[in-house]
């Protein structure tokens, strides 16, 4: 008798919607986080990794209900099933904590980051890195005779992709927002 | 209906409209206004501590004893600090407290001033919540909210930080709404979850309940429906060190307490168990042992406030998160409902095996004549108490594990002890808040010297205050527990685990202005401990016990339940390396 009741898609954290937690694999899993946005609470949440020994590949943070003051933060992290329920599940019970999704459970989701990065060059190198923007739809924001600097937004994986390109090209410097990201359909 | 005040006069006002009769607490520059408004009313009492650590373990023992919130004033900087051992403590056995602390103005915080410090930040991981209040206007609403938050889903400790211009300030004040908060845990239980937990209920051939801190926490209704279903199904029941009294010592169900120092018949039932229904506890490592060879063949069932507890390190295959009361409310209305059934015949079988565990008599210790055994001076304190109305508190050590063995407990909030953090020098603290909300009761604090001293300063609040708290303590001039493990894993190297210089716990009562009673002969041991009943007053009760006792029974760190020690013959080389990083 190990029966689970295991339903994927559930909308909200809950015990009774427990994937099984007995396997070893590590998985990649964003999770949104709406808070109340009140001093502190970004501390809480990353307190609550660092302090349990979590990991944090990509974080970001900003209001998003400037009325209700909350916030949403998305959080990409990595670990084993039972990792990842207990990570919600400690979330979840945080007092300025008002929802927790795991986008990665509830169904597809749409994941964004926005990079931008600074390309010095001459010549060859400078025309190369602007026909390769082209390519990735990344946008010119500044430019001087031997530089410029890209906007580019996408799935990780892609901004990776552009990076790795540019760096033989003159990359020297770039800041990335982290990931944001959202439920397909409705 | 609001009110004009200010910031220390609503923090007087909350505190009245939430009901508290007595606050802990120490002033300092930060919070004196507050004291002021103390000051000039008479509904709320003010216990002066000596140490701010006292202040949150006697607010922490009121808790504890009443299923009221304990509340803590104090003062910034080190006032604060003083108070994490406190906080966090109460944060692991999850007992509601506010704490309120003073902050320097808001215009120089950040400017590292006279007392300030991040208090906030220091407490962010050892509160349940806290709150840093920059106007007057939003104290109202925050002290309400954080006795709603204290007490709510699992209780635990959260904190305020009141800076000095706040409390000085004008603002508006109202009463405590309760439908204000966004943080509502969830109560009922699942119905389908609780009706297949029933149905594995009835059919169980060797089930056993596994109670902790959370069926207290839930209230007396709750305890009470423990021992209705326990008493109607007459399934054996155990508990955590933090359950006791949730179902009666003297019950004709009672295991005894399980884990690593838990009775044997506790732990072989647990090991046996093919139904484990654990209620409001949470697989913590004194309980498991080795955790996959915990309880291999059963299923498991988990009722939690918390959902954070399911499957944190015991996967279960019943999960129920809600209130214990309700849940338990609902199991009795759904078993009853399908007809009260249970596996008779198995249970009988069942019940042999177990009086056969209880017959090994794991308790046994060696008796003698002429030293005191500390588990015969509980024994005897047992004996002689058990008929009062009797609170106990604890410190940390070998007393606290022969204190939760050999006395009995037949009510909740009678048993006050530090289990998760395992903190020494709480039990004495605790003893003076116990006796706060129990002026009439025996409150006595089953102590070692070590711990004692760790909190001995609260000698001052005991006479002060007039409280006739009992300090019992075996006094073996160790750090008991950690000379047993020495002895078992550190090749009998004795580092550090002995208590030079002790005081003569006597005259030290008397310097206080309080009792002391020495006591070293076992035949002169009863006439000592109704001596210190009698006494009007707080006893220091010197117990000098055998130096070199071992605490039995005993699963060894990376052991499972099945391979206890049962005592000294059993422990030759028993640890290995595996289990010795563990703690």
């Amino acid at each position: 008798m190990s029966a689970l009741h295991i339903k994927k898609g559930s909308t909200r954290h809950s015990a009774y919607n427990l994937r099984p937690t007995f396997s070893d694999t590590q998985e990649r899993h964003t999770i949104a986080v709406l808070v109340e946005n009140e001093p502190g609470v970004l501390a809480r949440v990353i307190g609550l990794f660092s302090g349990r020994g979590y990991n944090i590949e990509s974080l970001t943070v900003a209001e998003v209900d400037h009325t209700g003051h909350l916030s949403r933060i998305t959080i990409v992290t990595t670990g084993t099933p039972q990792v990842i329920e207990q990570i919600k599940a400690q979330l979840g019970r945080i007092v300025s904590v008002r929802d927790v999704h795991d986008l990665t459970v509830e169904g597809d989701a749409v994941e964004r980051e926005l990079a931008i990065l600074k390309v010095a060059g001459e010549g060859d190198k400078r025309v190369e890195a602007l026909r390769l923007a082209d390519i990735f739809r990344a946008n010119v924001v500044d430019s001087t005779l031997n530089s410029f600097v890209f906007e580019i937004t996408g799935a990780p994986d892609k901004i990776d992709a552009f990076a790795d390109l540019m760096r033989p090209l003159g990359l020297t410097e770039i800041a990335r927002t982290g990931v944001a990201a959202l439920l397909r359909g409705n | 209906m609001t009110r004009e005040m200010t910031g220390a006069k609503m923090v007087v006002q909350a505190l009245k409209d939430q009901g508290v009769d007595v606050v802990f607490g120490y002033p300092g520059g930060a919070v004196l206004p507050i004291y002021d408004e103390i000051f000039l009313q008479n509904d709320i009492r003010h216990v002066l501590v000596r140490h701010e650590q006292g202040a949150v373990h006697a607010a922490e023992g009121y808790a504890r004893s009443t299923g009221k919130p304990g509340v803590v004033l104090v003062t910034s900087g080190p006032g604060a600090t003083n108070a994490v051992t406190g906080l966090t403590d109460a944060l692991l056995d999850s007992i509601p407290i506010v704490v309120l602390t003073g902050q320097v103005p808001t215009f120089m915080i950040g400017s590292d001033a006279f007392q300030e410090a991040d208090t906030v930040g220091i407490t962010r991981p050892c509160t349940k919540h806290n709150w840093l209040v920059k106007d007057t206007d939003s104290l109202a609403p925050t002290l309400h909210e954080a006795f709603h938050v204290a007490t709510s889903g699992r209780p635990g400790p959260v904190l305020i930080d009141i800076p000095k211009d706040v409390q000085f300030a004008t603002g508006e004040y109202a009463g405590p709404k309760p439908a204000a908060s966004h943080y509502q845990p969830q109560l009922k239980g699942d119905m389908e979850a609780i009706t297949e937990l029933v149905a594995a209920l009835e059919t169980a051939e060797r089930p056993v309940f596994y109670t902790g801190g959370g069926v207290i926490n839930s209230g007396p209704a709750a305890s009470q429906l423990l021992r209705e279903l326990v008493d109607a199904t007459g399934i054996p029941v155990t508990s955590t060190l933090m359950g006791l009294g949730a179902y009666p010592a003297s019950g004709p169900n009672w295991l005894g307490m399980l884990g690593m120092h838990g009775l044997y018949e506790a732990n072989m039932a647990m090991h046996d168990c093919d139904l484990m229904i654990n209620i409001g506890a949470r697989f913590d490592d004194r309980i498991t042992g080795k955790i996959d060879a915990f309880s291999p063949n059963s299923t498991k069932a988990h009722i939690d406030i918390d959902p954070s507890s399911i499957n944190k390190v015991i996967r279960v295959d019943i999960p129920i998160v809600g209130d214990v009361g309700h849940v338990l409310e609902d199991i009795l209305k759904v078993w009853k409902s399908r007809g009260r059934k249970v596996n008779r015949e198995a249970l009988e079988k069942w019940q042999k095996q177990i009086s056969e565990w209880r017959a090994v008599k794991c308790l046994t210790y060696k008796p003698s004549e002429t030293t005191i055994k500390p588990q015969f001076a509980l024994q005897r304190l047992e004996e002689l108490t058990k008929g009062h109305d009797r609170y106990v508190t604890t410190e940390v050590g070998q007393h606290q594990m022969w204190a939760a063995q050999f006395l009995g407990f037949e009510d909740p909030n009678r048993w006050m002890t530090s289990g998760g953090l395992g903190t020494m020098g709480y039990g004495f603290p605790a003893s003076i808040g116990v006796q706060m909300a129990h002026p009439d009761a025996l409150v006595i604090n089953v102590a070692g010297e070590a711990s004692w001293l760790m909190n001995m300063q609260e000698m001052g609040t005991a006479v002060q205050f007039r409280l006739p708290v009992k300090q019992f303590i075996l006094n073996n001039e160790r750090l008991g527990m950690v000379r047993q493990w020495q002895e078992l894993l550190h090749g009998e190297r004795y580092s550090h685990s002995w208590s030079e210089a002790l005081p003569d716990f006597v005259k030290l009562a008397e310097a206080f202005g309080a009792k002391g009673i020495c006591v070293s002969d076992p035949k002169d041991l009863d006439d000592a401990i109704m001596e210190m009943i009698e006494y009007d007053g707080p006893v220091i009760f010197d117990c000098l016990v055998e130096k070199h006792e071992n605490c039995f029974p005993m699963i060894p760190s990376g052991k499972a339940h099945n391979e206890m020690l049962l005592g000294e013959a059993d422990t030759q080389g028993v640890i290995q390396a595996g289990g010795a990083v563990l703690v």
